[in-house]
Parts: structure tokens; C-alpha cells; sequence
């Protein structure tokens, strides 16, 4: 473990790796202070889309934080995933207005077709399923979030067809154009 | 910054705007965007360009409206004539706009877009907070500054102490608007009193409730107003540094916020000396990570130094103890909002709104089975009738109305024959329900109670940080329990062993995440028990939404 740690410290600041130099740069910014643990592993996790050990070992050092309690740090809170995601990431929100919308029937659709439970990504790490609690866009309830992209007013039919879209190499601008004039004429 | 100048870029700002023939303000917040609303201001400035009216026509995006179900919505303002709200716009009907309101061409299907002057949605409610919203341009300060921005700071620093500002937050009745109703002006008072050489000022905008989105709104809608708001605060407790805590699914409000914060520190109105006085007052933005548990202070404050957001127990509370170990004040995002009204119009004004006990006016999301569905803010102490068939023009396809939720996971539900008590702290608090942040949920005949209650429970068990036992392992056997009722392997014991669970985990939990997350089953319990005893007795669900896969154990051996 502290070798690998040792390691990716000198390619933090050898620059081999690329992706160490934003961690570095927002833990200068925060003159490494403690206190700015979660901004660094959020830009951590911005820079690898999920937190590999070496790199919590490394903003460990770097914090002069026990290995631990950086660990403790990702592991609470939701938003910071020990595993890597899938290259597109299907967020059902779960919020009230949305489950009495009925998006529970959404995530089973999705979960059934491509066979990935909820918080997890398919084998071919092609799709991550994700649920969320309250995107605050009730008014648009049941929503999806695809490709980043917030829809609205979804179905099971609908929302999986987007998806299969996507994963085939289509992009969601023309499925989300269209999704707009259906929601403007209702 | 002087007086002088502000009042010279604030009037500098109100000649340009009057300089346009007509202002077209184009909704621009996360839900109007989510329906498409970018592309709709594009094609405004394109069509607006096309014609040549650069000169005569302004387009600006905006902040909320509130009926967020209509988006995108665009407004037309032209002088000297009421404005003309427009529903549902496509790129296409952009266009439209123009050629109806410059080339005086018919648009028949404008025409049915427009919403009507008095529509109850927008009639029945009392705008304090969210006066400015959908008004102006959140990402410009000088748009906010021409309807007399940070004049209630400059008043309060000019012609104000400490004290004072203390005691017309008191006098004006104003409330946490976070859930529990703390008076806010005792609070302030508190932080002031506490000794300290560094105090410091939070705004919780970690708006975890599901269905409750009137933090980032106002975040994203008005974010001057919450960051004038905490300036009066800092001034008024002695602090010179305030936190922003921002939910992490809320980046559009983080980047207006970060906006808005630049654009004061660069006009002076927030930093060192500001307004030319003795106060020196910054703001940072904290962002959250996804924990529901930091939308409670103590958690909130762990997150903000770097920690695992766990609640820690209180006393101390934050006003003595917070920060770093030093005295915090600690308030709701929307509480700041009501700040610049108290100051600016009187603590007398504010306090002719409302109820004896419950003063001005509160911000809800009404959503769910209901015909309008958004962001309304309305005096404290309306009717549930007014706002569920009024202001949200009734239940779609015209079902019954089953009950209404309040409060998120710590609420209740509050069913039919109490439609006509008034909204306001005390009265929710009687019905088993909360205030809470101002989430409201509709729920018609199709919706299911035991069902809603694993729901909450669910969400409550996800969420539990962990530290303390009744919550962790109390949500889990309450969560399984329910469970039970709704697929049938239930017996009447599990119901009497439920409520016992229940009254155990609210005794002893530490924070206030396990102290109410039992509530969502006391108030369906209290009113739909017959629901509960159909679920366990006669395994049917009166509203058609649970399968009974399983048996009782005790029948399935015998």
C-alpha cells in the first residue's frame, strides 16, 4: 500500500500522470488545509470519475490524514463511488413526487432490461443505474438524468428507449428534442 | 462602495432597462431548463436579431416563476402594459412572440399559451421572498441592485447596531424556516451575546427532503438576495466569515452563487470595508457530498470542516459552540431570504402577515397528483383547500384528495377532513405533520399509506448515519416491518410491535433524523389505520397498489 502510495506521489509531482495535477492544484488552493477534505476528493473524483485506493492514499499524504479517516470521508457520503462508472449514467430520482409518479416502475425497467441492479454498472461498463433522492424538479416528475441531460415527465418505455439510443452511438439531442414538444403538447 | 454610488448604478441600471420598448424574461432555472428552456432564450435572441429590434427588445434569462409543470416559461414586458405570461414555449413559438407583439401578426397558437391575468395560481399568493424572482437576472448583480438591492444592508449598517437588528428580527416574528420554527431573532441574539473572538455565519441550503426544492430555487432565482441576507446576519452576531452549504445535486445554484459572490466582492458589497463601514464580511461556498444527515446543524458543521457529516449531541449548542469551536449562527437558506424584507419594510410590515404565532409568509413546493404543480409562496396560516384547489387547481382527472404530505421524511400525512385548518407551525404540529421545509406532497386515492410509509422509512434507513444505535438498526426493523404489511406476511402483533419500535426510536435517538423519522408512520397510522388493518386482516390494499406475494409464518405452518 505505501509503496503504491510512494509511487503515485512522485508521478503526482513527476507529472507522469496527468490526472494528479488537478488534485494538486485545489489542494494548493486549499494550502492543504484538512479541513478541505471533501473538495479535494471531490475534484479527485472529477479528474478519475471514481476514487482507485492509490489516490485516497495519496491525498492522504498529502493532508497528513490517517489512510483511514479519508477513508471514512468517501465511504459516507453518496456522491463518492470506490468503484469505476460506467461510460453513460442513468439516474432515476426516487423523490416523493416522482415515486408517486411511479419511477419505481422505471429503475425496474432499465434493471430488467440490461440486467444491472440499482447502483451498479453492467459488465461491459457500459451503463451505470443510479437512484437518487429528489433532483427538485417535481413539477417534471418522474425524471431521469441521462447523458446530463434532466427529462421529464418519463415512462418505462420511454426512458429505456432513450437509453438503448444512446448505447447504439445515437445522441439523446434528437430523443430529448422530441421529448420536449411531447411535453409541451400534453 | 458608497451610498452615492450605489444609488447611481442602481439608477444607472433602471434608465437602461427603460431604454427597451419591451423585455422579454425567459425562465431560467433548473426545472424551465430541463424543458428546454435554453434553447428557447436562443431562439428569442435569434429571432429578436433577425428582425433588428436589438435596440427596442431585451432578452433575460431569469430566475423561477413557479409553475414548474408549464415550463419553459416566457414573460412579456412591455411598458406601459401588464405582462403576458406564455406557457409550454418551443423554439418554435419564440418566433411566434416576435411576429405577434412587433409585426402585429395573429398567432392563434400563442394565443392558447398565454396563461390568464387572473389565474389563482399566481392571485392567491403573497410574494416576500420570492419578489424579485423570475424579476431578475440571477447572474447579474447590477439587475438586482436597479430593484433596490442591498439598500437593507446599507440601512442596517448606517442606521442600525447589532442590537437593533437583533430585536426587529425578534419584533418581526420571523421564524427558522429550516422545519423547526426557531424564533430567529432569539437566535441571533444568542450568537451575539456568546463570547468569542471569531464568530461565523452558515446558510443550510442542504435541501434533502425529497420533493422540496425552495432552497435551490431561491439559490438559483435570487442568490443576491440570500448573500445580502447573511451579510445583515454577520453584522448583526459579529461574525466576519459566512458559509454557504450548498446539496451537491444542486450545481446550477453553486455556480450562481460563486457568480454572485465575485460580483459583490468586486463592487465592494461584500469582503473588507463594505459600503464604507467597519464591516469586513466573506462568504464561501461549501459543497455538499450527498448526505442527507447534513441538513441537520451539528452534521452540517462536520461537513463543512472536512468530516463525516454525524450530528453530534446538544448541547453545546452551534450559538456557543460551532465552527471550529467557536460561536455559530446557523439558519435555513429561505430564513435569509426574509431578511432584506424585515429590514427594508419594517418588522411591522413583515409581522402583518400570517398568524398570531407564525409570522409571514412561507415558500412551498407543491407537487405530486395535482393539477398546477410548483413553487408557490404563500401567507402563513391559508387553508390546505386553498392551496390544493386554488392555487393548484385540484387533483387531476378530478379523483379524491387522499392526503397531503408535509415535511419530507420527518412530516406526516394530513388526510381529507383537515383541509380547512390553517397551515402555520402549531396547527401542522397538532396533526401530527411538520412545517418542515416547506415540502407538498398531493396524494389522491391511488396512493397507498402503508406504502408511503416505507417510502420514508426507506429513505430514512439509507440515510442514518450510523453513530447512534436506535436509528441504525430502528429504521431497518420498522422498514422491515412495513415491509411485511405490504406484501402480506404481517400479523397484528407486527402492528403493535411497529408502534412500539416507533415510540422507542423517537425517545432515543440523537439527532433529529431518528428523533422524527417515525412520524411518517404515526400520522398514517393515526388516520388510515383501517389501511393498515385491510394490508394485515384481509391482505387487500384499498388502493390497488401492493401485491401480496407472501404469507403469514404462523398460517403457513399451520
Amino acid at each position: 500500500m505505501s509503496e503504491a502510495g510512494q509511487g503515485k506521489k512522485d508521478a503526482g509531482n513527476g507529472g507522469e500522470d496527468p490526472r494528479y495535477k488537478g488534485i494538486d492544484r485545489v489542494l494548493k488552493r486549499l494550502q492543504f488545509k484538512q479541513d478541505g477534505l471533501i473538495e479535494v476528493l471531490t475534484a479527485a473524483q472529477e479528474a478519475f470519475g471514481y476514487l482507485p485506493e492509490e489516490v485516497m492514499i495519496y491525498v492522504a499524504r498529502q493532508l497528513k490524514l490517517p489512510f483511514s479517516w479519508v477513508y471514512g470521508v468517501a465511504t459516507f457520503y453518496h456522491f463518492f463511488s470506490l468503484k469505476p462508472q460506467g461510460k453513460h449514467n442513468a439516474i432515476v430520482c426516487l423523490g416523493t413526487a416522482c415515486y408517486v409518479g411511479r419511477a419505481n416502475d422505471i429503475v425496474d425497467a432499465i434493471s430488467k432490461e440490461y440486467s444491472v441492479e440499482p447502483g451498479h454498472t453492467t459488465p461491459d461498463g457500459e451503463l451505470t443505474l443510479t437512484t437518487t433522492r429528489c433532483l427538485g424538479c417535481c413539477g417534471l416528475a418522474p425524471v431521469v438524468v441521462f447523458e446530463n441531460q434532466v427529462l421529464g415527465k418519463e415512462t418505462p418505455e420511454g426512458t429505456v428507449g432513450k437509453i438503448r439510443t444512446v448505447l447504439a452511438g445515437g445522441s439523446l439531442g434528437t430523443v430529448a428534442a422530441g421529448q420536449v414538444e411531447e411535453a409541451s403538447a400534453t | 462602495m458608497r451610498q452615492q454610488e450605489l444609488m447611481e448604478m442602481a439608477q444607472n441600471e433602471r434608465d437602461r432597462q427603460s431604454k427597451y420598448r419591451c423585455r422579454l424574461l425567459c425562465c431560467a432555472s433548473t426545472p424551465c431548463i430541463s424543458s428546454g428552456a435554453l434553447a428557447v432564450e436562443e431562439a428569442l435572441k435569434k429571432a429578436v436579431e433577425a428582425e433588428g429590434l436589438q435596440a427596442e427588445v431585451e432578452t433575460v434569462a431569469t430566475g423561477c416563476l413557479g409553475p414548474c409543470s408549464r415550463g419553459p416559461l416566457v414573460t412579456v414586458r412591455q411598458q406601459g402594459r401588464s405582462d403576458i405570461i406564455y406557457e409550454g414555449v418551443t423554439p418554435q413559438l419564440a418566433s411566434k412572440i416576435i411576429d405577434k407583439h412587433f409585426k402585429g401578426q395573429a398567432a392563434p397558437e400563442l394565443e392558447k399559451q398565454a396563461i390568464p391575468e387572473d389565474w389563482p395560481f399566481f392571485a392567491k399568493q403573497t410574494k416576500l421572498v420570492l419578489a424579485e424572482s423570475g424579476n431578475v437576472d440571477p447572474e447579474k448583480i447590477d439587475s438586482y441592485l436597479a430593484q433596490n438591492g442591498f439598500t437593507a444592508l446599507l440601512h442596517a449598517l448606517r442606521e442600525m447596531t447589532p442590537e437593533e437588528v437583533c430585536a426587529e428580527m425578534g419584533k418581526s416574528g420571523l421564524r427558522g424556516r429550516g422545519g423547526a420554527g426557531f424564533p430567529t431573532g432569539v437566535k441571533w441574539d444568542m450568537v451575539r451575546k456568546a463570547p468569542g473572538e471569531r464568530k461565523y455565519v452558515v446558510a443550510n441550503g442542504d435541501e434533502g427532503d425529497p420533493g422540496a426544492y425552495m432552497d435551490r430555487t431561491l439559490m438559483e432565482s435570487d442568490p443576491f438576495r440570500v448573500l445580502e441576507g447573511m451579510a445583515i446576519a454577520g453584522y448583526a452576531v459579529g461574525a466576519d466569515q459566512g458559509f454557504i452549504y450548498v446539496r451537491g445535486e444542486y450545481p446550477l445554484a453553486a455556480k450562481r452563487l460563486e457568480k454572485a459572490i465575485r460580483q459583490a466582492e468586486r463592487k465592494g458589497l461584500l469582503g473588507s470595508r463594505i459600503l464604507d463601514s467597519n464591516f469586513n464580511f466573506r462568504i464561501d461556498i461549501r459543497m455538499g457530498a450527498g448526505a442527507f444527515v447534513c441538513g441537520e446543524e451539528t452534521a452540517l458543521m462536520q461537513s463543512i470542516m472536512g468530516r463525516r457529516g454525524q450530528p453530534v449531541p446538544r448541547p453545546p449548542f452551534p450559538a456557543n459552540r460551532g465552527l471550529w469551536g467557536s460561536p455559530t449562527l446557523i439558519n435555513n437558506v429561505e430564513t435569509f431570504g426574509n431578511i432584506t424584507t424585515v429590514i427594508s419594510k419594517g418588522a411591522t410590515f413583515y409581522a402583518s402577515y400570517g398568524t398570531e404565532k407564525s409570522k409571514g409568509a412561507k415558500i412551498f413546493a407543491l407537487a405530486g397528483k395535482v393539477n398546477n404543480t410548483g413553487l408557490i409562496e404563500v401567507p402563513i396560516g391559508i387553508t390546505l383547500r386553498e392551496i390544493v384547489y386554488d392555487i393548484g387547481g385540484g387533483i387531476p382527472g378530478g379523483r379524491p384528495f387522499k392526503a397531503a404530505q408535509t415535511g419530507g421524511p420527518s412530516g406526516g400525512c394530513i388526510p381529507a377532513e383537515y383541509l380547512d385548518v390553517p397551515i402555520d407551525y402549531e396547527t401542522l404540529q397538532k396533526l401530527g405533520s411538520i412545517m418542515g421545509s416547506g415540502g407538498l406532497i398531493v396524494m389522491d386515492d391511488q396512493s397507498c399509506m402503508p406504502d408511503v410509509a416505507k417510502f420514508f422509512m426507506e429513505f430514512c434507513m439509507d440515510e442514518s448515519c450510523g453513530k447512534c444505535g436506535p436509528c441504525r438498526g430502528g429504521t431497518v426493523q420498522m422498514h422491515r416491518i412495513l415491509d411485511k404489511i405490504t406484501n402480506g406476511s404481517a400479523t397484528m402483533e407486527d402492528l403493535d410491535r411497529l408502534q412500539e419500535l416507533c415510540m422507542m426510536v423517537k425517545e432515543t435517538s440523537l439527532c433529529g433524523l431518528g428523533q422524527t423519522c417515525p412520524n411518517p408512520i404515526y400520522s398514517t397510522l393515526r388516520y388510515f389505520r383501517d389501511e393498515y388493518e385491510a394490508h394485515i386482516k384481509h391482505h387487500q390494499c384499498p388502493a390497488g397498489v401492493c401485491q401480496f406475494t407472501e404469507k403469514p409464518l404462523k398460517i403457513a405452518v399451520a
